[in-house]
């Protein structure tokens, strides 16, 4: 596949930028050329659409980009005008608004000609999809992972799942007009696997590394690829740059991070997009930066090309999917490997089952670990929850915290 | 008294007393009490196997030690089931059903294992692609699962025939349920909004055998009265759960009676029968396939709002309530699809909020005001 990047001269972030770009134009042009263009959770098997060239958007992407541009309030208004309660999902919310409004004034997305719901990362996300497909009056490929209450995905789990992946197969032969093509199945699956461990591999990297070679929140950027472009040959080369470029930091002793790296901490949850730059700012200012998270999890989907059990449990095993005593785990590995002083939750307005869980979650990561914690209140994208003041107060205490620690631990000695 | 009102008097005792009726079962039969949380569990496996189905749908308590696991922002109904738990309330079962159907519904199974260890946990989770084969299949094996533990529990085995019978009485239950229904709206003089509350809402609390009865009395007395006709407004019903005196009572007030509902705690659960098939648990499972116009029941055509808007029409119904549960996310998606069917239907509508830890309902009562005049 010919490509316009000229990758050598382009630093990661900036090839990760042009990727992201890249896949909304081609989705308006596929718009333009009348071919059928979809939108899709971001946790969905993509692998399934990939396969019949057809293009993929994603609302939690464009959401998380117009909450940083400020835009989302507004977005989130419209939709509140027509009945949704401001007690939804903001990003939900924001993707009405823009239905309702009919774009986005900073990052827009055609409309979609069919959806891909996959409730691996949530239940609301169905109810969401539901409305967008009864609005538009346009076909829902649903693919249901059922919650893993057991320590593993069941055999009935995974042979329900599959029996969906040859269902979505149909539908989307009929809406891309081909039949499904086997070997280019194999294909994307080779080059998404591939993707996923990149991923993860270069996420891992602030592990054991002083300083991390990275700012912490630079992983919400690079995210927005592995979101959007899972599939696709130009991602394996962004992140392997990048891997090279972080691996070149860890060499020199160098980081994106600005300031000294005096604290490292896991953030629990989605940003607060509208204040990302303030949260920024503020960590960087106390000294603390982001080394561990469950995020690079999340798209670290591995199977063997060609087993679709696998690929089955790979998407029902998403760190929302599972059960509180594997919730904990992810945490309390991403604290472990992160080599984090604390960690810092964020109690996200929008999201009910990253919330619901947390309290108890942060109590048994806590027992299992002893590592500190605090937490603040906010949400992803309504701006309306977030409070600049209670932020800061919450992170002193931690920082206090660690602090009294770090000196504990230097008298031990 | 007549008979109507002693039997009244008695299921009031009843939904206000849940536990004395448990302990009552308990003691007369040696057995015990399975919980069911909101909104769908296989009650007839637990009744096959010799025990007693109890609805778990919260109640009116100030929310303390639930704070400890879920922040201001959580469904009403879940707090408040949190809290009942934590303070024993819930003490006489042996163990609860919750199933996961919504993200809020998820987290409480997983945060009552480490909160309530003394009631067992029985975790299910219903296929959303429930018109598919695979999903009848899987939702088959989720209650396997569902019997085997309760299996476990009572210390014997739920036959084959059990649960056929069970299934036989559920779905008589749910033709007299309706009936009541009807003829509750056909009488609308002589059963008021509370008490048609306390007839659905005390089958939660009672072998269905012996509701049948009661049901099957008050029909009776109410096919021997003529039809009545109703001066005021006559509404239906939807959301969650409507069952709070005091909102009731103000319903009253503004002279409107409840005579249809689409709410989850009441009509949802009994108009879909169990389906023939060929054994019990897939009947049971192909039934969670019929169900429709219900927010937890994957449907991307989104049928609901037509269903009221149809009932609406074919009764001759004045107008809808929509009972909002507070923060319950599948019901407020629907919302705004129901209310623009609605819209389109020429069906005037009102939203109130329901708060089960509520203690001032004054806003409701000016918006049922408002409502009264509207239609």
């Amino acid at each position: 596949m010919s490509t316009d990047l000229s990758k050598e001269t382009q630093t990661a972030g900036q090839l990760i930028n042009s990727i992201l770009a890249k896949s909304y134009k081609e989705a308006w042009e596929a718009k333009e050329a009348g071919r059928p263009v979809g939108w899709a959770t971001s946790v969905f098997p993509q692998e399934l659409v990939e396969v019949f060239d057809l293009c993929l958007l994603y609302p939690e992407n464009q959401a998380a980009g117009v909450a940083a541009k400020k835009e989302s309030l507004g977005l989130c208004e419209e939709a509140e005008a027509v009945g949704y309660s401001i007690d939804l999902c903001a990003y939900a919310r924001t993707n009405f608004g823009v239905l309702e409004k009919g774009g986005s004034e900073n990052l827009n997305m055609p409309k979609p000609d069919f959806l891909c719901c996959c409730n691996n990362i949530c239940n609301q996300v169905i109810k969401w999809y539901e409305n967008i497909a009864k609005e538009l009056d346009i076909p829902l490929i649903m693919i249901d992972t059922t919650f893993n209450n057991e320590d593993e995905v069941t055999e009935e789990r995974i042979k329900y799942i599959r029996a969906q992946f040859d269902d979505a197969i149909k539908q989307l032969e009929v809406i891309s007009g081909k039949k499904f093509d086997e070997k280019k199945f194999e294909e994307v699956m080779k080059i998404s696997s591939e993707n996923g461990k990149l991923w993860k591999y270069s996420m891992s990297l602030p592990s054991n590394s002083y300083p991390s070679p990275m700012n912490g929140f630079d992983l919400f950027t690079y995210m927005a690829v592995i979101v959007c472009y899972r599939g696709k040959k130009e991602t394996t080369d962004a992140f392997k740059k990048l891997i090279e470029e972080l691996e070149t930091n860890i060499e020199n002793k160098e980081t994106s991070f600005r300031g000294e790296e005096k604290y490292r901490i896991m953030m629990e949850g989605i940003p607060c997009w509208p204040y990302i730059g303030y949260k920024m700012r503020t960590l960087s200012e106390y000294g603390v930066n982001m080394t561990g998270s469950v995020y690079p999890h999340a798209w670290a989907l591995e199977y063997e090309v060609n087993d679709l059990d696998g690929m089955a449990r790979a998407y029902s095993s998403m760190f929302n999917n599972v059960n509180i005593e594997t919730m904990s785990k992810y945490r309390i590995n991403s604290l472990i490997e992160g080599n984090c002083d604390g960690a810092f939750y964020h109690m996200n307005r929008s999201c009910k089952l990253m919330s619901f869980i947390q309290y108890e979650m942060q109590r048994r990561v806590y027992e299992e670990t002893g590592i500190p914690y605090a937490g603040f209140d906010g949400d992803q994208a309504d701006p309306r929850v977030f409070g600049k003041a209670q932020f800061e107060t919450r992170l002193q205490g931690l920082v206090e915290v660690m602090e009294e620690r770090k000196e504990g631990s230097i008298q031990d000695e | 008294m007549n008979k109507l009102s002693q039997i009244l008097e008695l299921l009031e005792d009843v939904v206000k007393n849940p536990n004395k009726k448990v302990v009552e079962f308990k003691e007369k039969t040696g057995s015990k009490a399975i919980g069911c949380l909101p909104v769908y569990t296989p009650a007839e496996i637990i009744h096959a196997g010799g025990m007693l189905p109890v609805g778990i749908w919260g109640g009116n308590v100030e929310i303390s030690k639930a704070k400890q696991y879920y922040p201001a922002f959580c469904c009403s109904i879940m707090q408040s089931c949190m809290e009942l738990a934590l303070n024993g309330a819930y003490d006489e079962l042996a163990a609860v059903i919750i199933p996961g159907m919504c993200d809020t519904l998820n987290c409480m199974g997983q945060n009552w294992k480490g909160a309530i260890e003394h009631i067992e946990y029985i975790p299910l989770v219903h296929p959303q692609n429930r018109k598919l084969e695979a999903g009848v299949e899987y939702l088959v094996s989720e209650y396997a699962n569902v019997k085997k533990q309760l299996e476990k529990i009572s210390g014997k085995e739920i036959t084959e025939a059990d649960l056929e019978k069970s299934i036989d009485l559920y779905n008589e239950h749910r033709d007299e349920m309706e009936r009541f229904i009807n003829l509750a709206a056909s009488h609308a003089n002589t059963v008021n909004n509370y008490q048609r509350s306390l007839v659905l809402k005390s089958s939660y609390f009672m072998l269905k055998e012996e509701h049948l009865q009661y049901l099957k009395e008050i029909n009776e007395i109410l096919e021997g009265l003529p039809e009545e006709k109703y001066s005021g407004k006559t509404v239906l019903a939807s959301g969650i759960i409507l069952d709070s005196k005091d909102i009731l009572d103000i319903l009253e007030e503004n002279n409107m009676r409840i005579v249809a509902d689409d709410l989850a705690h009441e009509s949802r659960q009994i108009r879909t029968r169990v389906p023939e098939g060929k054994d019990a648990l897939t009947r049971l499972a192909k039934q969670w396939s019929n169900i429709e116009g219900c927010s937890l029941a994957y449907d991307p055509k989104k049928q609901r709002g037509k269903m009221i808007a149809d009932k609406v029409k074919e009764d001759n119904i004045d107008g809808v309530i929509f009972a909002m549960m507070k923060f319950c996310d599948p019901e407020e998606y629907d919302y705004p699809i129901i209310k623009s069917d609605l819209d389109d239907s020429d069906i005037t509508s009102i939203l109130i909020e329901i708060d089960q830890e509520n203690r001032s309902n004054e806003q409701i009562r000016t918006r049922i005001q408002t409502f009264a005049e509207m239609i």
